[in-house]
């Protein structure tokens, strides 16, 4: 548990500015889902049985939490990193590196959390859901999906010189990710060489537990996609860790 | 009572480069110890070695009796540091600054809200309390870092360069902490560049270059042992025609730019004879730890 103080000193300075982070947070994905849910869901009519807002609802969900954990994983532990030098402060204490990126692992994972709470509220809110029991196991899921984009942001921040640099993995993973991994529409409309790309990427795993418990079905190789988010978050945990260790200790 | 600090035969590489070469340092228990030495001359590397930073290619580090960096997080408990850069928490208030730093020890927010007012007022920060940290001086953000320092009334406190870029008031505030730190018993090593600090505040100095450590002893031994006492520097128009003669009136001379240093346990002949030179400006002064350090490190500029 050595982490946690590295957590609650983070909950700390975002409690003080809590309310305009949660607007910020809930304001930007809702407004794409409800946008283009209701706006362009006029001209598309259902998909797969389903209202286009009803669709969206989960690729929303689960892309909220992917922005949430990255956001603050780059910009926000790269600012305490490299800026503020809050990281050395607390290597002068009895903690080590892998108690303050474990903390802020968890930090992000709880963040991004929020928002797939709040979303998941909206969802609920809405009735944009087929059986409550089952957008239940929508929890597990943005949990995992927080840890998977978090452990993936604190690899990137590891080789960050500057915040410029996070423009590259926005620009190079995350859009296409947003654009690719069913989001907006199902992955089966790519043609077959990019579907085979879209799946190596793990928004789409994400996606694939979230949108068949939010219209009601058991998601089929459930294991296989939570494995796969948590493979991602793991691998990128560890060689955050390696890399900041090579960039702060040596 | 231990040595609060022991490192023996100490060796870190970078590629072909050793920043630390060999340093052997023992620290007493209720010193002042001062690590001196030129920018790259491997002072702050050798105290994130003592502190279980980073590891030693070679050599054994004891701090606080426990071997580092296995011992880290058991000794670091007991330490305080300063660092040379700022790293208080700009998101919080001063108060907050010393609570956070409190939990990373480990310690029970109501323990550490009962030392606070002690802390603030030790660091002339009383009344600062509720003050955020960008709304405080250079000088105050030191002091606050120093009280920071001191959260888990550590046995041992590490400074790195404690009062660089700090103006001569803020300094002297500076000093007057750390001796009442030393007054109740604590022990201090520190890194400076700056004599005048060093020779105020030290009890045994260590001078460093290139890696190792190249002299070591209190400022006055220092001083007696590798200077002469007294020190006449000389400038003017006529200091070219006139060098070649110095040597007729003191023991040593040192050229640096446009000016001669001379040694000399007797004044008296060298004034005199300036005295007669009416195109020649002299400056007596007893020798200090900058003609030490000079005479030991050389006049090259280092960066």
């Amino acid at each position: 548990m050595h982490f946690f103080p590295v957590w609650h000193r983070n909950y700390l300075v975002w409690r003080k500015l809590a309310i305009p982070a949660i607007l910020g947070n809930l304001a930007d994905p809702l407004l794409y889902m409800l946008g283009l849910g209701y706006g362009l869901g006029q001209f598309l009519g259902d998909i797969g049985g389903v209202p286009y807002l009803n669709f969206l609802a989960a690729g929303t969900l689960a892309y909220s939490v992917m922005n949430s954990a990255t956001f603050e994983t780059l910009y926000s532990s790269f600012s305490r990193m490299h800026v503020q030098k809050t990281w050395d402060a607390i290597l002068n204490t009895p903690l080590s590196l892998t108690d303050v990126l474990l903390g802020e692992w968890l930090w992000a994972a709880s963040k991004s959390l929020l928002s797939g709470l709040a979303i998941l509220a909206v969802i609920w809110a809405l009735g944009l859901y087929a059986d409550f029991a089952l957008t239940l196991w929508l929890l597990p899921v943005i949990v995992l999906t927080g840890l998977c984009f978090s452990g993936l942001g604190l690899m990137v921040n590891s080789v960050a010189p500057n915040y410029d640099f996070f423009m590259y993995y926005f620009t190079l993973i995350i859009t296409p990710m947003v654009l690719l991994s069913g989001v907006f529409y199902p992955p089966d409309a790519l043609p077959g060489w990019l579907a085979a790309f879209a799946a190596a990427l793990p928004l789409t795993h994400a996606i694939e537990l979230a949108r068949p418990l939010a219209l009601g079905h058991v998601p089929s190789l459930a294991w296989l996609h939570g494995g796969v988010l948590l493979a991602y978050g793991s691998a990128g945990l560890a060689a955050g860790l390696h890399l900041t260790r090579r960039r702060l200790l040596r | 009572m231990t040595a609060p600090l022991v490192l023996t035969n100490l060796t870190k590489r970078y590629g072909a480069t050793a920043v630390v070469d060999g340093v052997s340092l023992s620290i007493r228990a209720g010193q002042c110890h001062g690590l001196l030495g030129p920018n790259g001359a491997g002072k702050t590397t050798t105290l994130r070695l003592a502190l279980g930073l980073i590891a030693a290619d070679a050599g054994d580090i004891r701090l606080l009796g426990e071997p580092m960096p296995a011992g880290a997080r058991r000794a670091r408990a007991r330490v305080g540091v300063v660092p040379q850069t700022d790293s208080l928490d700009p998101d919080f208030t001063v108060r907050e600054n010393l609570l956070a730093y409190g939990r990373y020890f480990g310690l029970k927010p109501a323990e550490v809200e009962a030392r606070v007012p002690d802390l603030l007022d030790f660091a002339g920060l009383a009344g600062k309390a509720d003050a955020t940290v960008p709304s405080l001086s250079g000088g105050m953000k030191r002091r606050l870092t120093l009280a920071r320092a001191l959260i888990n009334d550590p046995d041992l406190v590490v400074l790195d360069e404690p009062t660089t870029g700090l103006d001569p008031q803020a300094r002297h505030l500076v000093w007057q902490g750390l001796r009442r730190l030393t007054a109740r018993g604590k022990t201090l090593l520190l890194t400076t560049h700056f004599m005048d600090e060093a020779e105020r505040l030290c009890d045994v100095i260590s001078i460093i270059d290139r890696g190792r450590i190249i002299a070591e002893g209190s400022p006055r031994a220092l001083i007696a042992e590798h200077i002469e006492p007294q020190v006449v520097e000389i400038f003017g128009d006529t200091l070219a025609d006139w060098r070649d003669c110095a040597l007729d009136y003191c023991q040593r001379c040192e050229r640096a730019g446009e000016s001669l240093f001379c040694y000399t346990g007797d004044p008296r002949p060298v004034i005199a004879e300036l005295d007669r030179q009416a195109g020649l400006r002299y400056l007596h002064r007893p020798a200090n730890l900058e003609d030490v350090f000079l005479k030991l490190t050389g006049r090259d500029l280092r960066d």
